[in-house]
């Protein structure tokens, strides 16, 4: 036989114990050419031409599931950001785009839709606002829409007007969906420096930059990563990244392999495969048990900022080499809720805003999926994004920030999303004010470094 | 189109005879096999041509899903592309 038995039993044992799969296929669509006057003809423009586009989308997803046996956890679509396509209606109410993608999402069969977004770095243009002002009726008002506003770059410095207002918007999204715990805020990102290829939720959007339709693939894997740490316990550093790198470039060309298969059966070109450890609620697939692997006693404790750095780093090694194109986030994902080891590590007292804010510095995406008190200000939510802001900006990376100010709920309760937006456990926030600091508005500066030519 | 299958269970005699008899009576070419007990479980792989068969790729794997559960055999069939993929540079 060409391959040996224990390598082979390695990848059966990879997917059924220890959770690899592929996170998700999203097919990013183009909706430049739906543009129209009519915000309800433009609506249906959006509708139908998704639903052409994707329609094959879950089918040639589950059959690539089945014939290499990889379980694809997500099919989903992401959308030129709505600021853009419907930049041409006349009208405010921008709910209506909302709807019809929600629709478009509903009749494909995808579970999420990404798109619901603005790019306002440097400032807004009117349909930037009449967007914005749309988000938390939206978000209350469909199921598998999600929404993102990018509010720095390094290149363009600080929207702190847009910093502002999505403090506000995230306030407003909880208010209306506090019957589920403030569910909209969870498919909310405010971003700094948003990529234009994302395929993870609630983050996507098909960039300006994309082609007409295009497929990007998500991996996922951080149950392997753990396993393969269990077989090193004690060994230096040297050995631990080597044993991360060697694992990522095993989780990658298995990406590598669908998203060829997927581009191929779909008839729409590859665009990027992300290199990104995301965790999912469930036992054995944490990024927190990883770093706890490393040696430390629980998530959040001192050394592990400097534990996620080097899984974030070799992930990247790893991966690199075997992917034709690199792309998205691509690092470690530290979602609070979404991963079981951060769950506990905040329950245990172990894991705070503060640290979480310093881990973003060092790997991918930023302050994610974190509930905060329900009376959490909105000049505080504000800040904390400017902060967020300010780490991806000076250090020329993505950050993001996909708070959850949980109506009702205090430090020490949790909220309940259920499926893999899991459960949140409330967060304590600084409450020393900083409403005078937030009003200020204006832009803050790019950086020096940002001068590059 | 060329596929991996591995099967594992409890050692037992007529493993072997009964997994390969049912591939043969789908038209299943076995390319290629190779099996060993690793601490009292019986392990298995075979690489194996489906193009052979009349049969689709989803009526092999779930006749060979249906045996396994059947008789206490974790069988699983995936394309072997990815196996190639994954262990090799």
């Amino acid at each position: 036989m060409m391959l040996n038995i224990s390598d082979i039993m390695q990848t059966v044992s990879m997917i059924d114990h220890q959770h690899l799969d592929i996170r998700t296929i999203t097919l990013g669509i183009s909706l430049y050419d739906c543009a129209d006057p009519d915000i309800h003809t433009c609506a249906r423009k959006i509708r139908e031409k998704i639903c052409r586009k994707a329609e094959r989308l879950v089918a040639v997803g589950e059959e690539i599931e089945r014939e290499y046996g990889i379980p694809i956890i997500n099919k989903r679509i992401s959308v030129t950001p709505v600021s853009q396509a419907a930049a041409s209606c006349e009208s405010d109410d921008y709910a209506v785009i909302g709807h019809a993608l929600d629709e478009a999402a509903k009749s494909c069969g995808v579970n999420f839709i990404g798109g619901f977004s603005a790019l306002v770095h440097k400032g807004f243009t009117e349909s930037d606002r009449k967007l914005i002002a749309s988000i938390p009726e939206t978000l209350a008002g469909t199921e598998l829409v999600c929404s993102s506003v990018n509010v720095a770059t390094t290149k363009a410095g600080i929207n702190m007007d847009a910093v502002r207002m999505m403090g506000q918007v995230i306030k407003s999204t909880a208010g209306l969906t506090a019957d589920n715990g403030g569910l909209g805020c969870a498919k909310l990102v405010v971003f700094a420096n948003a990529v234009e290829d994302n395929p993870f939720m609630a983050g996507a959007f098909h960039g300006a930059g994309e082609p007409e339709c295009v497929v990007n693939v998500g991996v996922s894997g951080p149950g392997v990563v753990w396993r393969a740490l269990q077989d090193v316990k004690g060994a230096s550093f040297d050995v631990v990244a080597e044993t991360v790198k060697r694992t990522a470039f095993r989780i990658t060309r298995m990406g590598q392999v669908v998203a060829n298969a997927a581009s191929e059966r779909l008839g729409v070109p590859f665009g990027i495969v992300d290199l990104s450890l995301a965790p999912t609620p469930a036992k054995g697939d944490s990024v927190a048990r990883i770093l706890e692997a490393m040696g430390l006693e629980a998530c959040g404790t001192h050394g592990t900022t400097a534990a996620l750095a080097l899984l974030n780093d070799a992930v990247k090694k790893g991966g690199v080499m075997a992917s034709g194109h690199v792309g998205g986030l691509s690092g470690a994902f530290i979602p609070v809720s979404e991963d079981e080891g951060m769950i506990e590590a905040v329950k245990s007292g172990s894991l705070s805003i503060e640290k979480l804010e310093a881990m973003t510095c060092v790997c991918s995406v930023g302050l994610d999926m974190i509930a905060v008190p329900g009376d959490t200000s909105a000049e505080t939510i504000s800040a904390i994004i400017a902060d967020e802001a300010a780490i991806g900006v000076i250090n020329n990376k993505t950050t993001a920030v996909r708070i959850i100010p949980a109506p009702g709920k205090n430090v020490g309760d949790s909220v309940e999303f259920g499926g893999l937006l899991g459960s949140a456990p409330v967060m304590r926030v600084n409450e020393a004010g900083c409403g005078e600091f937030v009003a200020r508005g204006g832009r803050i500066p790019a950086p020096i470094h940002s001068l590059r030519n | 189109m060329k596929a991996i299958m591995t099967v594992t269970a409890p050692d037992r005699v007529g493993i072997i005879a009964g997994v390969c008899s049912l591939l043969a009576d789908m038209g299943v070419n076995i390319l290629d096999l190779s099996q060993t007990v690793m601490e009292g479980i019986f392990t298995m792989t075979l690489l194996v041509d489906t193009g052979t068969s009349s049969h689709t790729f989803d009526e092999i794997r779930t006749a060979l899903i249906t045996r396994g559960e059947k008789e206490s055999l974790v069988i699983h069939i995936q394309r072997a592309d990815i196996f190639e993929a994954m262990h090799r540079v």
